[in-house]
């Protein structure tokens, strides 16, 4: 048999294994690619690693792609707008031409920049966002890799993307950059605190920091995710995750460190064509991020809203629409709410967030111990 | 309904603007500070709730989109009577208009780009003869609709005014030497 016979047989057994394999028990791929590799057990793990790592690439770009084309379409018919038209269809090759054109578009870099810093920071989100999305649960068995501190490794390493604003903020030389990049900074290091108080309440009631067990925890249902299952305490710490995400993502209303009034275009002033995009991508990428660890601490993650339409190997489709909830969330906030000053916005976190977030954080200590769950 | 209302402007649902007139200072029941943090949070939430109301609304009904895909829908297109283009110089079936040939647009344009050129007609009596209005100065800000005590100018709804002559943008508004119609 010819060499491309061998390769289209062996596509014909992946498909095969895709739609027909059990999934409920392990990631039908990785046990396919295990079975041609047999005995040499390094080749099929580096040839797992490689599909993973394309993979999450292709979410990456694609996503980011998706979500910049929706984001235009969903601003422009909330402010009565039609948004993206003329390329193709109602628009839909317009972020593939944006792409094209910032791809070829020079790269331009000020005289006076640091040429190392410049040139590190737009990569430093981007490697975040590629880190966290790593341990994304997908689906059951849809997960590059299950760390057994995932939230942990999660919120460490969100803390990437801040870091990479600032360096480049402080690399490109402008004061405008400077300013954004120093107001960013203290909105995170604020935001993440409350953020991570929302996560710790999860972790708290679920018993859990492996987001697989946190996800197998809100099993059953509607009512036995987070956000419903511990009564009214859910909701509103979710509202706080989604408030304190909306601020780790320079969203508006938080959109402190891009405010266009103010700071020109704020840490990316100096940065054009590619790197410009990579900043782009990364905080698009991040979004779906946030949207996903919403999904997984509080919607129940890849568990459908009643367990009878729970299918194995289809859970990534109720994930993906949980997803696109919290993203359309997302947008919504950021069409409606105006932006907020930035004495009002740390007096939002350090004087209402915090003190809040700490006192729903013991509340759910109160609920655990006494046992007042819905659900299961 | 105001006027800017009518021709759909503006949202219908203008709840999110409306204020309800301040108090003053003294009339205002004194709070104590914990009730005044909790009003604070929950009246803010309230207020970004008839926001996200508003967005959603326009977001659920595309049929109150204002944009219009402009050189597609050249035959059907809708034009807004505030809009301004260009002046223009209504005439009856007769060919008459309302031009007494006073020149207080003349006066009233701060171009210079109206010129009343009047006339005497056979009783001696003052008349338009040439109504002479350059449209390359005209900046289309309607002062001199706005200065016209007969209503003899208005503002056009013509925008596609682009030509290759310059010369062709001299116009002269007046169909005939006019008279004030009786």
């Amino acid at each position: 048999m010819s060499f491309f016979g061998t390769i289209w047989d062996g596509v014909g057994e992946m498909f095969d294994a895709i739609f027909n394999g059990d999934w409920s028990k392990e990631n039908q791929i990785g046990a396919t690619v295990r079975g041609w590799c047999g005995e040499n057990e390094t080749l099929a793990d580096w040839i797992n690693a490689g599909i993973s790592l394309a993979t999450l690439a292709a979410i990456a770009s694609l996503s980011a792609m998706v979500l910049v084309y929706f984001e235009r379409k969903v601003s422009g018919h909330m402010q009565r707008r039609l948004g993206p038209m003329r390329t193709g269809p109602h628009g839909i090759f317009q972020t593939l031409a944006d792409g094209i054109k910032l791809f070829f578009k020079e790269g331009f870099r000020p005289k006076s920049a640091d040429f190392f810093t410049y040139y590190l920071a737009p990569f430093i989100p981007m490697m975040g966002s590629f880190m966290i999305l790593a341990v994304i649960p997908f689906d059951q068995h849809l997960q590059v890799a299950n760390p057994e501190l995932g939230i942990i490794y999660v919120a460490a390493v969100a803390g990437l993307a801040g870091f990479g604003l600032i360096i480049g903020a402080w690399g490109s030389n402008n004061k405008y950059s400077l300013l954004s990049g120093m107001r960013s900074g203290a909105q995170m290091i604020s935001y993440e605190v409350s953020l991570l108080l929302a996560i710790l309440l999860i972790v708290l009631v679920s018993g859990h920091t492996n987001l697989q067990e946190i996800i197998k925890t809100q099993e059953g249902g509607i009512f036995n995710w987070w956000i419903f299952k511990l009564p009214v305490l859910g909701l509103i710490s979710f509202v706080f995750f989604i408030i304190t995400t909306n601020a780790e993502l320079n969203r508006t209303p938080f959109d402190l460190s891009e405010a266009e009034s103010e700071l020109g275009a704020g840490f990316h002033t100096e940065y054009s064509g590619i790197c410009f995009s990579m900043f782009f991508l990364a905080e698009y990428v991040n979004m779906l991020i946030a949207a996903s660890l919403a999904t997984t601490l509080f919607l129940g993650g890849w568990h459908a809203p009643h367990p009878g339409l729970d299918y194995p190997g289809l859970g990534w489709l109720w994930f993906g629409a949980k997803t696109s909830c919290i993203i359309f969330l997302y947008f919504w906030f950021r069409w409606t709410f105006p932006r907020l000053r930035i004495d009002q916005m740390m007096d939002f976190e350090w004087r209402f967030l915090l003190p809040a977030s700490m006192v729903s954080l013991l509340l759910a200590g109160v609920f655990m111990s006494m046992g007042w769950y819905i659900g299961d | 309904m105001t006027e800017v209302d009518k021709h759909g402007s503006r949202p219908q649902n203008l709840g999110a603007f409306e204020r309800e007139p301040e108090k003053q200072d003294e009339e205002k029941p004194k709070q104590g500070m914990i009730a005044r943090y909790c009003s604070l949070i929950f009246g803010g939430t309230k207020s970004l709730l008839t926001g996200m109301k508003v967005t959603i609304f326009t977001f659920l009904n595309p049929k109150s989109t204002v944009t219009q895909q402009y050189p597609e829908n050249k035959d059907t297109l809708e034009m807004k009577e505030r809009f301004r283009g260009q002046v223009i110089m209504p005439h009856n079936e007769d060919g008459e208009h309302n031009c007494t040939a006073c020149t207080l647009c003349e006066k009233a344009c701060p171009n210079g780009s109206i010129n009343v050129l009047p006339t005497k007609n056979i009783a001696g009596k003052k008349i338009l003869g040439k109504y002479i209005y350059r449209l390359d100065t005209c900046t289309i800000c309607a002062l001199c609709v706005e200065a016209c005590p007969f209503d003899a100018i208005r503002m056009g709804q013509d925008f596609e005014l682009a030509t290759l002559n310059k010369d062709s943008l001299e116009l002269v508004l007046n169909k005939k030497e006019g008279r004030w119609k009786s």
